[in-house]
């Protein structure tokens, strides 16, 4: 393993007299804290439709960016440039933010420990040869066309990122992280007369290209797209209403991250914005609701060995047994509110301000036999897929969208359903589980959180689950 | 001559020299400024300057064309040389593609480019503290509407400066200036321990065309204001009233599937539909990349042909699908100079200012012509599946009884199919705003299923 920080040493004749000045310069004012943060990161992709890979990109970005904290007040400056000159502009500009003409403190640069790494890869995946690549969706197309003649179009593409952060507080904080990043996605049309309907699936997390090489994996993924796409030309308008839901395992895990995670960011706890404020010790879901945010789960998607302020990922239980105990933390809404920071400080890049973020967010599994779960439903919807939800974290209200579901009636499960939007509130929907499986299953690795406009890659995860009374937005009164 | 015409120049000419038939780069230089205030405290300050440099290799061959795109933040002589050649590689691993390649003619004289107001340079004067000025206004006017606002997600006003250059190996290059402001405000309302969070937002090229800190704040206290008391309403079809500001998501929607991108690829069920009845009569929907001032004005697309207007929906047929060559080649027609380009992204498709005509009611008699029905403020979700038209989203707004608002609903969720939408408009209003590149008055469709409790 490298040394802390020698990447970006060496790529740009950096030394700890030269960080340190940085710092110092933007340490010239009284602030609480100052860090500077670089980052840089290759991104590859090919893309196929049609039957071929029509074309290839590659990426390239570099930056630095200079913080400065004062009480609740932070100033930013960033620059793609790394340079010595770069980064002393950018830490004056940082330090604007304090009117106070003292002086900071400062710990000295200490080398940090070796850490543990979640994701080493013996091959960074953006040194692997693009014709490989490309080799790849290639056959994912041909598998695709031979499973059913009404697929009509297929569309795959591979994309793969290698990260390198480095990130240098006043505390004496030194951490670097290289964090590889796959994604492998698969879009299918199956057509039917005039009727064409569409299956998607996609998988990754943070490894090296070979992971998605195994043939079991990918062929996977393919069968799941053209089943789904089939399965879509046979599905019925989906009901309107309020209703029993049964959520399969794995990706309907986005109800936790919209419905839950979002609203114990320590950001909106901190400003009382979030209809979670002041609830810790309250009892937020049902008796046997346990909830856990974990960013140590090695090479998943969300995953991170350090957060993009250096401090090192953690499993933070949120709900534990229905009752709310813990807010998501990074450093500045930590220490405004007198906790612990909990390693969930997250940016999207180095032009971005880093937030509290979720890492891999999900529901340990309980007792129930998902097959009896179903079977207790007389009258209801089983929504075994989903695409993206929404919430908004004032009110509580949050939505996600199925794209494949099904009816249950008397136990069993029925006819196919057409994509429906579920809603509900936040603060209360847990509150509505009533039974939940010991089928907990993680995502495929494909989930990317937007809050104010940047993007971070998370994980979700969820056992077979029944909610009471859970709006669905069909079209079927 | 500038940094950026050169360094666009040296990457076509080094992409020429690895072995590339023909070429294109963009180049990107932007200096931004974004503040943040919430109560009295300002909560952040973020400034930054970048430049970003991007260079489609093309390779020509027996059966078509291969392409390969790279970019990078690194202007140096050395670093776009390696990544003008890494593109070169990149695209011989790819496959000939018959329609791939440059625009054939057709380019705009680029010493004659449209004066489209793109900014004004006096406002390059406007520094920090004019920022926090302007989004503390803003939050001092929410917080004064009403003592039920006790909170906010703070005031924003943000400025970005950017010059964009363009060039290919036909001989196009071509660059200019665009400037854009905007200024936000969210405050949260309080009353009986529940809350409720709304906003505004005003954007625009120049500083002065933007509307007052106070009138920001203003409209969204009131507009967090009304939706305190929010409820269920039961499960219904009735006829559902979409605000400006939500109705602007429908023509985004028909942006999407307008794209020849989507029409090629089979993705749009408006695929096939052209010179067809798509919408009701009334639907005049035209995207003017040309409007002075416009916040998707631009003097040429992103493969340096000319701006214009292209009508897309003409009293409810659809008139035209927005092309750029490649899309065009694909579908058989002309590009409408809709191409889109980022450094770090391939051309595209993409509306520029995207407009529904307005009619002559106003949004009150609109409602007034409603017995019963919904109107929306407010779209949560991404519920739309643009193969089937499938469409189902989250909703929040004010219901409607005998013609006149009665409460605030929320937890709700709007469904219909997306086509009988657009032929089930049978109101637009007069009120016509433009707050992002789509502009749009209040419309109503005649029925959708709201489901509730």
């Amino acid at each position: 393993m490298t040394l802390p920080g020698s990447f970006f040493r060496d790529r740009f004749g950096l030394d700890d007299q030269r960080l340190g000045d940085a710092l110092d310069t933007a340490l010239e004012r009284r602030v609480d804290y100052a860090d500077l943060f670089f980052e840089y990161t290759a991104q590859d992709s090919v893309v196929l439709e049609e039957g071929i890979v029509k074309s290839g990109d590659r990426h390239l970005e570099q930056g630095v960016g200079v913080r400065a904290q004062v009480g609740e007040r932070q100033g930013y400056a960033h620059a793609d440039e790394v340079s010595v000159e770069a980064l002393q502009i950018a830490a004056r500009t940082a330090r604007a933010i304090s009117a106070d003409p003292g002086a900071g403190g400062r710990a000295a640069v200490a080398t940090g420990a070796a850490q543990r790494d979640l994701y080493p890869v013996a091959r960074p995946p953006t040194d692997v040869d693009v014709a490989q690549k490309i080799s790849l969706v290639e056959a994912i197309d041909r598998y695709a066309r031979s499973r059913d003649p009404r697929i009509v179009e297929v569309m795959a593409s591979c994309v793969c990122q290698h990260r390198s952060v480095l990130v240098i507080g006043s505390d004496g904080t030194q951490a670097e992280d290289i964090r590889p990043l796959v994604r492998l996605n698969v879009q299918v049309i199956a057509q039917r007369g005039a009727r064409r309907e569409v299956g998607y699936q996609g998988c990754g997390g943070r490894s090296g290209f070979e992971s998605l090489l195994e043939p079991a994996r990918w062929q996977g993924l393919v069968d799941e797209a053209v089943r789904t796409a089939l399965l879509n030309l046979e599905a019925e308008p989906c009901p309107a209403g309020s209703m029993t839901v049964v959520l399969g395992p794995g990706w309907p895990g986005i109800l936790l991250h919209e419905a839950i995670g979002h609203g114990l960011e320590g950001d909106f706890n901190r400003k009382e914005t979030s209809a979670f404020s002041g609830r810790l010790g309250e009892r937020v879901a049902a008796p046997g609701v346990t909830v856990v945010d974990d960013g140590t789960l090695p090479g998943r998607r969300g995953s991170l060995n350090v957060d993009d302020e250096g401090t090192p990922s953690q499993r933070t239980v949120l709900i534990e047994d229905g009752i709310l105990r813990c807010y998501l933390q990074d450093r500045l809404n930590a220490r405004l509110l007198g906790m612990a920071p909990t390693g969930n400080g997250r940016r999207e890049s180095y032009a971005h301000l880093p937030m509290p973020r979720m890492t891999n967010t999900f529901m340990l599994a309980g007792q129930d036999d998902p097959a009896d779960i179903l079977r207790s439903v007389d009258r209801g919807i089983y929504a075994v897929n989903f695409g993206g939800g929404q919430v908004d974290i004032t009110s509580g209200k949050f939505v996600f969208s199925a794209s494949e579901a099904y009816r249950i009636e008397g136990g069993r499960i029925g006819a196919p359903l057409k994509g429906a939007t579920l809603i509900g509130n936040g603060p209360d929907v847990l509150l509505r589980v009533s039974r939940i499986g010991s089928d907990l299953e993680l995502d495929r690795g494909v989930g990317t959180c937007g809050k104010d406009g940047q993007s971070v890659p998370v994980g979700v995860g969820l056992p077979t689950l029944r909610i009471d009374d859970l709006t669905v937005g069909g079209t079927e009164g | 001559m500038s940094d950026l015409r050169s360094a666009a120049q040296q990457a076509l000419a080094s992409a020429r020299a690895a072995g590339a038939s023909a070429a294109d780069a963009v180049v990107v230089e932007s200096d931004s400024l974004e503040t943040r205030v919430r109560g009295e405290e300002i909560d952040f300050v973020k400034q930054a300057r970048e430049r970003k440099l991007g260079i489609r290799a093309l390779v020509r061959g027996a059966g078509g064309t291969r392409s390969a795109i790279t970019s990078t933040s690194d202007l140096s002589e050395t670093a776009v040389r390696a990544i003008a050649a890494e593109a070169v590689a990149l695209a011989r691993a790819t496959a000939e593609d018959p329609a791939a390649g440059l625009p054939e003619d057709g380019f705009v004289d680029p010493d004659v480019l449209p004066e489209l107001a793109l900014g004004d340079a006096a406002d390059r004067g406007a520094g920090v503290e004019a920022h926090i000025d302007a989004a503390r206004r803003a939050e001092r006017a929410a917080r004064a509407v009403d003592p039920r606002i006790t909170n906010s997600e703070g005031s924003e006003a943000s400025s970005s400066f950017s010059r964009i250059v363009y060039a290919n190996s036909a001989g196009f290059l071509g660059e200019y200036d665009a400037a854009s402001h905007a200024l936000s405000a969210s405050p949260i309302a309080r009353a009986n321990g529940s809350m409720q969070r709304d906003y505004w937002i005003t954007a625009a090229r120049s500083l002065a065309g933007l509307e007052s800190p106070e009138a920001v704040g203003r409209r969204a206290a009131e507009r967090a204001l009304r939706r305190l008391g929010a409820r269920k309403v039961a499960t219904c079809d009735v006829p559902v009233i979409f605000d400006p500001l939500t109705a602007a998501s429908l023509w985004r929607q028909v942006a999407g599937l307008v794209s020849g991108y989507a029409v090629y690829r089979g993705t749009s069920f408006l695929a096939g539909k052209l010179g067809l009845r798509i919408a009701s009569d009334a639907v005049q929907l035209v995207d003017d990349a040309c409007r002075p001032g416009g916040l998707g004005s631009r003097p040429f697309d992103g493969e340096g042909l000319p701006s214009r207007q292209t009508a897309v929906i003409e009293r409810g047929r659809l008139a035209s699908y927005l092309l750029d060559t490649y899309s065009a080649r694909k579908v058989g027609g002309r590009s409408t100079g809709s191409a889109t380009r980022s450094a770090s992204s391939a051309p595209g498709v993409g509306a520029t200012n995207l407009g529904l005509a307005p009619g002559s009611a106003s949004q009150d008699e609109i409602i007034a012509d409603t017995r019963r029905g919904l109107l929306v403020t407010e779209l949560i979700g991404m519920g739309f599946n643009p193969v089937t038209g499938d469409y189902s989203r989250g909703a929040a707004g004010l219901w409607i009884e005998n013609g006149a608002i009665a409460f605030p609903v929320e937890e709700i969720t709007i469904a219909a199919n997306f086509a009988d939408m657009l032929t089930g408009i049978d109101a637009i209003g007069s009120d016509l705003l433009w707050l992002s590149r789509v502009g749009s008055p209040s419309v109503r469709v005649a029925r959708m299923t709201v489901a509730g409790g």
